[in-house]
């Protein structure tokens, strides 16, 4: 019999409560607006924080209210925008999609190690350390910041000690580049076309040259032959304009070191490891 | 009058629930960064604790008791805290985004919040009648704002206050409610039931 009440006495509370929570969430139910969860539902939901708001879920209020812009987000690209536009009704906005890209290819083959460095494989910690284990303060440490910081697995360290990214599972979202503490990644519009000069060295020539065999040493070569004047020497570093750039190729033998490559022409871990082999053959 | 009177001051100052009993630390501590969420919580739990004292102590008086139920006191309470934090959830949504906004995650977790609970079972077991288990559950509610506020109102100074950087964030808020807790020693004694 106690059961029974206890049963009773439990399950009538329960219902009372219920009902009147039921009540409660009718009379004062907020209304929200049913595109917020549309839009949502058409966004990849990593939460990156590439639009500048805290998540998805912010973001896609944001872009109702008006506030974003519908091509706000970077790893959703033209497909997320597309849909969006359709959610919402409006003009359908073109976005071009950036990927990472390394400004360095002085790697563990070319580029001379000062000291042995034995701490945490950090490279925020690395860097500020003496002014990093590389001769050269400019260049990539190798210790993959990048790497774990990437959600959608699309950079890897390569054998080189350099990260690869892949271009197709890139979606631009620029964590890489902001969690790279000397700023060697870069953002630029995915295009096959155009030259590069991979690296990110301030240094003079001569000490250029002393810390990395592939490292911009200023000469000018580049900007004296290139025909379409897109090569521009900035604190002895080349830069090309790619919006110039015609992808004639000119400069790329007059680059001693070798530092420019066409865009789909980086130098890959394999052809890295296979050029350091060969040398090592050679001398021998 | 006079013993209401006693229970009203003894559980806002001398016995009080944050800084003498230790209880309903973590809303203490984690919504007293700003004034404004502050007050707004202190509401909240002044709202869902009589509320709850209210209701809990019906239902031990008039069901738990006659039927002789009365190990049965804990889920029936849990039951009526939650529904009432649930409540003040729902309106605090439609009237206010912005307090519930700033609330954040504590609002839902007044409903395992123990001072919350222990006004509800100390009412009972101290053998109040029912207009002292109300004052009670005032007293100690209001206690705990006063708590929270004066804390809101010391960390907001802290924010611009110079200190050593290892002291910054939690191990000075800790170090403020100790000290607050010290000072509130003072009315220790002061008076008893």
């Amino acid at each position: 019999m106690l059961i029974i009440y206890a049963i009773a006495a439990l399950g009538l509370i329960g219902l009372i409560f219920g009902l009147l929570l039921a009540i409660a969430a009718r009379f004062f139910a907020v209304k929200t607006d049913p595109r917020v969860e549309a839009v949502k539902e058409v966004l990849p939901g990593a939460n990156c924080g590439a639009c500048g708001y805290a998540g998805c879920a912010n973001f896609a209020e944001a872009v109702v209210a008006g506030d974003a812009d519908a091509c706000g987000c970077i790893p959703g690209g033209q497909d997320t925008a597309t849909a969006i536009g359709e959610v919402l009704g409006q003009e359908i906005c073109s976005t071009v999609q950036p990927v990472a890209t390394v400004f360095c290819i002085g790697d563990c083959f070319k580029t001379v190690d000062r000291f042995t460095y034995d701490g945490v494989k950090d490279c925020s910690v690395a860097s500020e350390f003496v002014g990093g284990f590389k001769a050269c303060s400019y260049g990539c440490l190798g210790l993959g910041n990048c790497v774990s910081v990437c959600m959608f697995d699309a950079i890897k360290m390569g054998e080189h000690g350099l990260p690869v990214v892949d271009t197709e599972k890139c979606t631009g979202c620029g964590l890489c580049a902001n969690a790279c503490p000397r700023d060697i990644i870069k953002m630029l519009p995915k295009d096959d076309a155009g030259h590069l000069v991979l690296c990110n060295s301030h240094d003079r020539g001569k000490a250029v040259s002393a810390a990395c065999k592939i490292g911009c040493i200023a000469c000018k070569a580049c900007v004296k032959a290139c025909p379409e004047e897109a090569i521009e020497m900035v604190d002895n570093l080349a830069v090309i304009d790619l919006e110039k750039c015609t992808d004639c190729g000119e400069c790329v033998p007059k680059c001693k070191p070798g530092t420019i490559h066409r865009r789909n022409a980086i130098p890959t871990a394999e052809e890295a490891v296979a050029e350091a082999s060969r040398e090592t053959a050679e001398t021998a | 009058m006079e013993k209401l009177l006693s229970i009203f001051f003894i559980y806002i100052f001398v016995d009080n629930f944050v800084l003498q009993r230790f209880f309903g630390i973590c809303p203490f501590l984690g919504v007293s960064r700003k004034m404004e969420t502050a007050i707004g919580m202190s509401m909240a739990v002044v709202f869902v604790m009589t509320m709850a004292t209210l209701v809990t102590w019906l239902l031990y008086n008039y069901v738990l008791v006659p039927f002789n139920l009365t190990y049965l006191q804990i889920v029936t309470f849990i039951l009526v805290i939650a529904s009432l934090v649930q409540m003040v959830e729902i309106v605090l949504r439609k009237i206010s985004p912005t307090l519930y906004q700033g609330l954040g995650i504590f609002l839902p977790l007044i409903t395992t919040n123990c001072a919350v609970m222990a006004v509800a079972l100390l009412a009972v077991r101290q053998e109040f009648s029912l207009l002292e288990s109300v004052v009670f559950a005032i007293a100690a509610s209001l206690g705990f704002s006063l708590a929270l506020i004066i804390m809101a109102g010391i960390r907001e100074r802290l924010e611009l206050a110079k200190m050593p950087d290892v002291l910054q964030g939690s191990a000075v808020t800790l170090v403020t409610a100790g000290i607050l807790s010290l000072a509130f020693l003072g009315f220790k004694g002061m008076i008893s039931l």
